[in-house]
């Protein structure tokens, strides 16, 4: 058994409350969790789940009021901002939205080859890096000297996985990254990061509100619900027969694209819920 | 809701407290000249000194400020160097000419402003190119110019309105309302150019919002959509640039009443100040300040009543 | 906002490459009002830089014979005034008493507004309360007061005054950078850039910066204008001292030799109207060509019809054979595009749906779906065109009808349900009101029976506390509440036909569930038509009897929905339907072995170590 790549312990997260007197709001109650080295971990929530914080968290975008977050056995809860600048070569992230995650001012050549050229790179060095990078993630050479603006939904979040390889790191938080594209990129960018997780070993922690995506690309899968974990498991497991009422909630509460399953999936969730009113009424 | 006002007061009392400081430690540093304009040319250094210790301007600028706010908190704000004359009293016999100056050019520049960034807005077209073409002459001709070109067609040329004085209303309405219009016309012209501009640009934007689409699709009338809903949501940052234009036409009054020769504080305080009269100029801005904190904190009340989620509880 | 207009997605690899940076630049150069505006203004400068040259006379050197000289005379071009001075010298000399003003005001104003800007809007809350409260300070203070009041310190000195009105202009130009700062900051890139690792200092710079520098080159312009328009007005009063030469000072001489000499008058007026006016056009120039122009104004009502609908849909209906409650018989919709030529979004759609049936129109981004929705219910944007086609609704035709006529028809027979439940709620409002005013809009009932109907409708579409609900804004409600709350207003009247935009894309998954079954119970209920326009295919198997698939503003297929699942006939459709991942997807293969693959990674490492 090695240690895992990252080791998340009892995390909490408060937000300032709105005012001056306002108590702290807190988002994250205590959550653990582990990701293995080359492994995808999915991490699964409705909206308030606290699923997002976590990857903030983890990138120091988020200050954790308690708990503690541990990289390749390091302490990187609250690490000074100079130590978390070198934690960059490790720890990347690709957002979910690919038209505001890119500084439209900036041609792509330049977004992607910043990070190097502020460890140090040479110019050419830099260059020759952007043009490997690009092709790894399927775009063509000359997308260097263009404005993010002139590439659809998929391709922007192309660059956006570019300039995630940039620094080689270990572990990439990824923030609903397919959620804002249409069915058929999703399917493709899905495959992407697939195929690069096997040819550079890199490990994931996926950030998704749709199972079926979770599935597509977790090996393992926590489920959230409102700042805590519901449970863990094997994602075949998790997402065909959950353990949690609410996992199953949630399983059955997303429709499936066949009109016959869906009509006994549907009988189903309402049978389920006739028995327990106050589980999926919540909201 | 009480406290809130209060707390909003007493921020501005200490708002005042600091600007009349800061005035009054700029001043400081001129009060060798007011002892030697009061002495007139005659004046030696010696005599200049004797006349500062006289008056109490030798005394250390921070013990003359607090002097100065101790009486200004009982309501004495001193007397005018040069003729004695009682600094409230002045002012408050000369405030009504200001504020009937500035607030009849503020109320016609909202009412004015709404009605053509509203209609710019929701129209389009060639009367949203009329009224973008009036606000650019109000943002491209400097105020002087346009002042001296009113004065010259409507009081000059046209004879309809006297060129300068001032009637008080009490005397003879009718001349009261002529004797400011052009004033209050010069002072209107910039800030309808502001600010029709202000609501026109916020109109557009509420009216491509998805609430404006909805409420067409359940057959709520346009005139309802415009005036009830999309003005009352572009209201609020209109009124905060209402609030800048009022402090702006402030002291836009000051330039507009030595132009016309209104009896207002504007004329007051600078008389005052190219003679150095350190309590009337104290007074003044002390005023000054109180208008616009009332103003400000008054805007805000209406942006809570507008802005539900604005609003104090 | 997502449901608003997506232009159609152009093939973005085939542009060219040079639309970049030196945009902005090359659109200036090409404006003729920013080049004829920015001509004057170097041409003034010269003039005045150049005045030792240009002129005889010293601004200040009067002599008895020049007395209101006639222009020409030897040696004063454009004459002299009432004091013997050269007026040309005088104009000259104010063009630099009005750049100094300009370059003092605006450079102070800029220095303190855009760093403390940069510093409020970047770093955390408690540095942006100090300056906040700093700026609102300056901005209290009544500026032109304050300008006389300090005369006695600035001693006329009209450099000493434009400093402090300097000051005065920078809370203006704080806010704008604050904003814009605050506003960066929040962008995922910025955020992106902190993960890869970059310095505050340089994302401050990089990142900012570039986005404060267009509004800051605009606001310099009108900061410009105004400090030379102050500068004027004070010399006017005669406030700073006799010996600086200024337009202000000239216009009030030439203002009280009006009858006599009107020329006096008019030069100085001339060129201080002139360069105002140049630096606020070249401003707005500037505005257009860095943030892409103002938004244009356009009449409420919106897109009309382009063709006599009338007589088209006199043939259509003539040869058509469709039936039913909607039909939609060769929609084209059209807008625009940059050359001033339209482009088609929607291209001869054909649609049909019986009183009781769901249709779900499917597609992806830019299908023109959407539009397709949009048409039906009359709200298009303004810009869009119907450039042919024909709509009805239980056999009457809906494209060419007044607003008026439309608006009883949107009131009572049609009613549409929105994709963002809370950006449809005016949050001005509370729900109840913007309800009783759809329901009062719709029928002739009074005040109170309105209010009565909102709130049964409230509790028919499951809300628990419906008059709370009723008496809450639009914020004080949840997002599933919240398209509860539309559902309402759109079943207030009992419409005929239900067209739901994305209905649940906003919501979590389980509320959609929720929401869908309501909807399917209120059609069962009222015997509506429901035309559901989705991306999901699972929305379309629970929900939809058939289904029509749009892809580039045609429709490709359409069927029943069970027929469509099992027997797709069009490449389209089978494409989308592989792209579902199903249960069948699960990840089969194990966890990437790290090291072995490190070794030999396609991506060689160049970093230096």
């Amino acid at each position: 058994m090695t240690t895992p790549l990252l080791d998340v312990t009892d995390l909490r997260v408060s937000y300032p409350g709105r005012g001056l007197r306002a108590r702290p709001h807190e988002v994250l109650h205590g959550v653990s969790l582990h990701v293995r080295e080359g492994e995808t971990l999915g991490l699964v929530g409705e909206s308030g789940s606290g699923k997002t914080t976590i990857g903030r968290a983890v990138l120091g975008l988020a200050k954790p009021s308690g708990g503690r977050v541990l990289f390749q056995d390091q302490d990187i809860t609250h690490v000074p901002p100079k130590a978390r600048r070198s934690l960059a070569r490790d720890i990347q992230v690709v957002f979910q939205d690919p038209y505001t995650s890119l500084n439209p001012s900036l041609t792509i050549g330049d977004i992607l080859s910043e990070p190097l050229v502020v460890r140090g790179a040479s110019g050419s060095d830099a260059r020759t890096r952007v043009r490997e990078l690009l092709d790894h993630v399927g775009l063509p050479a000359n997308a260097s000297a263009r404005l993010p603006r002139e590439f659809s939904g998929g391709q922007r979040q192309r660059v956006a996985i570019a300039r995630a390889l940039a620094p080689k790191p270990r572990l990439i938080v990824c923030d609903e990254p397919v959620s804002a594209l249409d069915l058929s990129t999703q399917t493709r960018v899905l495959d992407l990061f697939i195929d690069i997780q096997r040819r550079t070993g890199v490990s994931y922690l996926f950030v998704s509100h749709d199972l079926s995506v979770i599935r597509h690309i977790s090996h393992r899968v926590t489920v959230l619900y409102r700042g805590d974990v519901v449970e863990t498991g094997p994602a075949d497991r998790i997402t065909s027969a959950p353990e949690h009422a609410y996992t199953q909630a949630l399983l059955l509460a997303a429709p499936v694209a066949d009109p016959i399953r869906q009509r006994e999936r549907r009988s189903e969730r309402l049978r389920l819920a006739s028995l327990e009113p106050c589980e999926t009424k919540a909201n | 809701m009480i406290t809130y006002v209060l707390r909003r007061l007493g921020t501005g009392l200490v708002l005042a407290v600091l600007v009349t400081l800061i005035t009054f430690l700029l001043l400081g540093t001129s009060f060798d000249d007011v002892a030697g304009t009061l002495l007139g040319s005659g004046a030696t250094p010696e005599s200049i000194q004797a006349q500062k210790a006289h008056m109490g301007l030798d005394r250390p600028v921070l013990t003359q400020y607090a002097d100065w706010l101790s009486h200004a908190v009982r309501g004495d704000l001193g007397a005018s160097y040069f003729t004695a004359e009682p600094v409230r009293s002045a002012i408050t016999a000369r405030l009504g000419v200001t504020l009937s100056v500035v607030l009849a050019a503020l109320l016609f520049t909202a009412v004015i402003s709404v009605a053509l960034g509203v209609l710019a807005a929701s129209r389009g077209g060639a009367v949203d190119r009329v009224a973008q073409g009036a606000s650019l002459i109000g943002f491209l001709v400097p105020n002087l110019l346009i002042a001296i070109a009113l004065v010259y067609l409507l009081a000059i040329k046209l004879k309809w309105l006297p060129a300068t004085g001032y009637t008080p209303f009490a005397e003879d309405p009718g001349s009261w309302a002529t004797s400011i219009a052009i004033p209050v016309a010069a002072l209107m012209v910039p800030g309808i150019a502001n600010l029709s501009a202000q609501i026109r640009g916020a109109m557009i934007g509420e009216l491509r919002k998805d609430y404006v689409r909805t409420l067409r699709t359940r057959g709520v009338p346009t005139r309802s959509i415009v005036l009830r809903h999309a003005l009352r949501n572009a209201a609020g940052p209109a009124l905060t640039v209402l609030s800048l234009e009022f402090v702006q036409m402030l002291g836009g009054a000051l330039i507009i009443e030595k132009v016309f020769a209104l009896p207002g504080f504007g004329s007051y305080a600078f008389d005052a100040s190219l003679q150095g009269d350190v309590p009337i100029i104290m007074g003044i801005t002390l005023f000054g300040v109180l208008l616009v904190v009332c103003v400000n904190l008054a805007v805000d009340l209406v942006n809570g009543w507008l802005n539900p989620k604005a609003r104090i509880h | 906002m997502s449901s608003s207009v997506k232009a159609p997605e152009p093939n973005t690899l085939e542009t060219p490459a040079d639309t970049g940076r030196k945009s902005a630049l090359h659109t200036l150069m090409r404006d003729p009002q920013a080049v004829i505006s920015a001509g004057i203004l170097i041409v003034i400068v010269l003039l005045g830089l150049l005045a030792p040259l240009l002129t005889e006379h010293g601004p200040n050197h009067s002599s008895l014979d020049a007395v209101n000289a006639a222009p020409g005379t030897e040696g004063y071009l454009l004459g002299g005034d009432k004091s013997g001075r050269d007026i040309f010298a005088r104009l000259l000399n104010s063009v630099n008493t009005s750049v100094v003003s300009a370059l003092i005001g605006a450079s102070i104003a800029l220095a303190i507004g855009v760093t403390f800007g940069l510093v409020g809007g970047y770093f955390g809350r408690r540095v942006r309360g100090l300056t906040e409260w700093v700026f609102s300070l300056i901005m209290t203070f009544p500026g032109l007061l304050l300008l006389i009041v300090l005369l006695p310190v600035t001693d006329g000195d009209y450099r000493a005054t434009m400093m402090i009105f300097g000051v005065l202009l920078s809370p203006g130009i704080y806010r704008l950078v604050r904003n814009l700062v605050v506003g960066v900051s929040k962008e995922l890139y910025v955020d992106a850039a902190r993960v890869s690792g970059l310095p505050d200092r340089r994302i401050l710079s990089r990142h900012v910066l570039s986005v404060v520098r267009g509004p800051i080159v605009i606001a310099a312009a009108f900061l410009s204008g105004s400090s030379i328009a102050v500068q004027s007005g004070l010399a006017f009063l005669g406030i700073g001292s006799n010996e600086v030469a200024s337009f202000g000072a000239m216009i009030a001489d030439g203002f009280t030799n009006l009858y006599e000499e009107p020329l006096q008058f008019v030069w100085p007026s001339l060129f201080l109207g002139v360069m105002t006016a140049s630096l606020v056009l070249l401003g707005n120039a500037l505005r257009d060509a860095l943030e892409g122009g103002r938004p244009k104004a356009s009449d409420v009502v919106g897109a009309r019809s382009r063709p006599a609908p009338a007589a088209g849909a006199a043939n259509t209906a003539a040869t058509s054979t469709a039936s039913g409650l909607l039909v939609v018989e060769d929609l084209t919709i059209a807008y625009p595009a940059p050359s001033g030529e339209l482009t088609e979004v929607v291209s001869g759609v054909n649609l049909s749906l019986e009183a009781g049936e769901t249709l779900g129109l499917v597609g992806e981004s830019g299908s023109g779906k959407t539009q397709t929705a949009f048409a039906t219910l009359g709200v298009l944007p303004p810009e869009a065109t119907i450039t042919r086609g024909s709509i009805r609704l239980d056999g009457r035709e809906l494209l060419g009808l007044a607003e008026t006529e439309l608006r009883k028809v949107r009131g009572t027979s049609i009613a549409y349900v929105p994709q963002e439940p809370m950006s449809n709620l005016d949050p001005s409002f509370t729900v109840g009101s913007q309800l009783v005013e759809g329901v009062r809009a719709a029928t002739t009932l009074s005040r109170s029976e309105a209010r009565e109907r909102v709130l049964a409708l409230l509790q028919r579409v499951g809300i628990p506390d419906p008059r709370r609900t009723f008496d809450s804004y639009p914020h004080q409600i949840s997002g599933g509440m919240a398209q509860r709350v539309l559902i309402a207003g759109a079943v207030a009247s009992r419409p005929l036909l239900l067209i739901a935009d994305e209905p649940t894309t906003a919501l979590d998954v389980t509320v959609q569930a929720e929401i869908l079954d309501l909807l399917r119970d209120l059609q069962k209920d009222l015997n509506m038509a429901v035309l559901l326009v989705t991306h999901n295919f699972g929305v379309v198997a629970d929900s939809c009897d058939r289904v029509a698939v749009m892809r580039q503003g045609e429709i490709v297929e359409t069927g029943s929905t069970e027929e469509l699942f099992s027997r797709p006939s069009h490449s389209y459709t089978r494409m989308l339907l592989d792209s579902i991942l199903d249960d069948g997807a699960v990840r089969t293969d194990g966890p990437a072995d790290a090291v072995a693959s490190d070794s030999s990674s396609a991506v060689p490492d160049t970093e230096a170590s």
